[in-house]
């Protein structure tokens, strides 16, 4: 293995393949309805700060704290 | 029959480390397995005491036991790291200070990859493994799976760092910056790596969130990707089981791009990646109010991903690799500004609407200045990527001066905040013990961060200007030695900011150790009764 691996990867598809995926990731990101998800994903940091869940957390009261 | 099993295991261990201390082919290795001799040793007294004792009751709770031990080490680490740090500066500035009965064991070669190893792998290290620990179970609202796997971690991780620590100091290196352990330090700690990802994805596969978090990917990468480069950039052939040596694969130039293919990676996914997992918990826990875009942070997360992995190349401009790879690697470099600057970002605008806590939170201050630090290390990083730049500032303490602005700026203030934010809350504390030492703290390492980034840019640059200075008649002005003479005074400043931070870090270490022994315990919030 020579540093023309670098080269191959650079001048193909894989370079491609990555900017695809980063594209559509990116643009996923801001997909209808992902507003509300991104919030709830936000707050995780703030709900089970002393214990872990008994269950998964999705009862309304759980949602909101 | 489990604890049957180990036993029988730490005793096969402690035999064949004793065999090969008997028959290691270099003093260094023999030491190296008598240590390991040792710790199978005591681990089978440990275990054997455990065993046959009636069975404890499940923990349902947080392992926090482990984090505990993890922030007393980086703390110890951290120490250690910029002590050593604040010697080999003054060694520079000062040469007699490599003293004729320490030769081979306490000059400024061998201490100097225990400084940067003890600063990144044990300090660094050792706040990523805990901070992890702790982020992965708080955000997956679940107890870290594996049970003791998680100690196995941390002790196995903390055996590398000894063995790496004193393997330097007897001269046991391959020769690779940031990659100097040798084999069979190499294999110890990819067994330990794959125990922490199974731990920390194990944990994230049994969460009862629904999302997984942000900075949990930011972690997963750190893991994943360091285990990739660990194990490419180490591959050798050792010349004897029972010997320190080893061959390398790659050789030449092909060894030089795959080096810093690791070398950068290791400050993308090492350095930046892990402690971005720490921003984007600590930092909205410390303001209290959820990150300022989860958004960004999602692209924030790709784009450094797909960017970091083709930077290493610009370490080897005007080397004999090839242009179209350095040029490749500068281009990425300089894209690489974007996703940074939009973490930074993201990290500072958090505090939209709390900015007031600057003025009375010290620990939220540090966390603001660990992100201005990685804004602007950030900036100066792809700056001096490019070819044009990097021709005077290449091989000049300017990259000492970079390296350390992101290194004492960003890692030691953002984890100095979160072993602030840790300790009382590990220890069931109320508060701090002294929240004036925070900031005394804070503001000894900013001075000294700023002292040692300033003198190391005007010796860089101008060290760059001697070396390149030619007289009407083409001949170089100034030799090496001149260059050395001409930087005594900032190498004195530099070594002074090195003792404001150590001193801070000193500070640190006795605060924490008084909120653990005095701070009052945290008053018994009065427990809602369910609904129902």
């Amino acid at each position: 293995m020579t540093y023309h691996i670098f080269r191959e990867i650079a001048d193909s598809w894989v370079l491609l393949a990555m900017f695809v995926f980063f594209t559509a990731a990116s643009l996923w990101v801001f997909r209808p309805g992902s507003g509300a998800s991104h919030a709830e994903a936000a707050g995780t940091p703030f709900r089970h700060e002393d214990a872990p869940a008994a269950d998964r957390a999705t009862s309304p009261e759980e949602v909101q704290k | 029959m489990w604890n049957t099993v180990k036993l029988g295991g730490l005793a096969l261990i402690t035999l064949l480390a004793a065999m090969a201390s008997n028959y290691g082919r270099d003093f260094a290795y023999q030491v190296h397995a008598f240590i390991v001799m040792l710790a199978a040793a005591v681990t089978f007294v440990y275990v054997l005491r455990a065993t046959g004792e009636p069975a404890k009751p499940r923990d349902t709770g947080y392992q926090d036991g482990v984090i505990r031990f993890g922030v007393v080490a980086t703390t110890v680490w951290g120490i250690v790291g910029f002590l050593v740090g604040l010697v080999i500066a003054l060694q520079l500035a000062f040469p007699a200070l490599n003293f004729a009965a320490l030769q081979g064991y306490g000059n400024f070669g061998r201490l100097r990859p225990l400084h940067t190893s003890a600063v990144i792998f044990a300090f660094g290290g050792n706040a990523l493994i805990a901070s992890s620990f702790y982020v992965v179970q708080r955000t997956s609202a679940a107890r870290l799976w594996g049970g003791n796997l998680a100690w196995f971690v941390f002790w196995g991780y903390n055996l590398f760092i000894v063995l790496a620590a004193t393997g330097y100091l007897m001269g046991v290196t391959q020769g690779k910056e940031y990659a100097e352990p040798e084999w069979y330090v190499d294999i110890w700690l990819t067994i330990v790596w794959v125990a922490y990802l199974a731990v920390f994805l194990g944990t994230i596969l049994i969460r009862k969130e629904k999302h997984i978090y942000v900075a949990n990917w930011f972690y997963l990468a750190f893991i994943v990707t360091i285990a990739m480069l660990h194990i490419v950039n180490n591959l050798v052939l050792p010349v004897s089981i029972f010997g320190s040596r080893s061959v390398q694969l790659f050789s030449g130039v092909q060894d030089a791009m795959t080096q810093w293919w690791y070398g950068h990676n290791a400050v993308g996914f090492f350095l930046t990646a892990g402690f971005l997992g720490m921003m984007y918990y600590f930092v909205p826990k410390q303001a209290e109010r959820p990150v300022y875009s989860y958004k960004l942070s999602i692209i924030h997360f790709w784009a450094l991903i797909f960017l970091y992995i083709w930077a290493g190349p610009h370490h080897l401009h005007y080397t004999a690799l090839p242009d179209w790879a350095s040029t490749l690697g500068m281009v990425f470099s300089i894209v690489l500004w974007m996703p940074s600057w939009g973490g930074m970002i993201n990290g500072l605008m958090t505090l939209s609407g709390a900015w007031d806590k600057l003025r009375t939170d010290p620990i939220i201050r540090m966390m603001v200045i660990s992100i201005g630090f990685y804004g602007m290390s950030t900036f100066e990083g792809p700056m001096m990527s490019i070819r044009a730049v990097n021709a005077l500032s290449h091989y000049t303490d300017w990259t000492i001066g970079h390296v350390h602005s992101g290194a004492l700026g960003w890692n030691g203030m953002i984890t100095f905040g979160v072993l602030y934010f840790l300790t009382p809350r590990l220890w069931n504390k109320d508060r701090l013990y002294s929240l004036r030492l925070v900031d005394l703290h804070f503001w000894l390492a900013t001075i000294g961060i700023v002292l040692y980034a300033a003198s190391m840019w005007v010796t860089g640059i101008m060290e760059g200007l001697m070396w390149r200075e030619v007289d009407p008649q083409g001949f170089l002005v100034n030799s090496f030695a001149d260059t050395v003479g001409a930087k005594f005074p900032m190498y004195v400043v530099r070594a002074t900011g090195g003792l404001l931070y150590l001193t801070g870090a000193l500070i640190m270490g006795f605060n924490l150790l008084m909120t653990i022994r005095r701070a009052p315990v945290k008053a018994e919030t009065p427990v809602m009764a369910a609904a129902q």
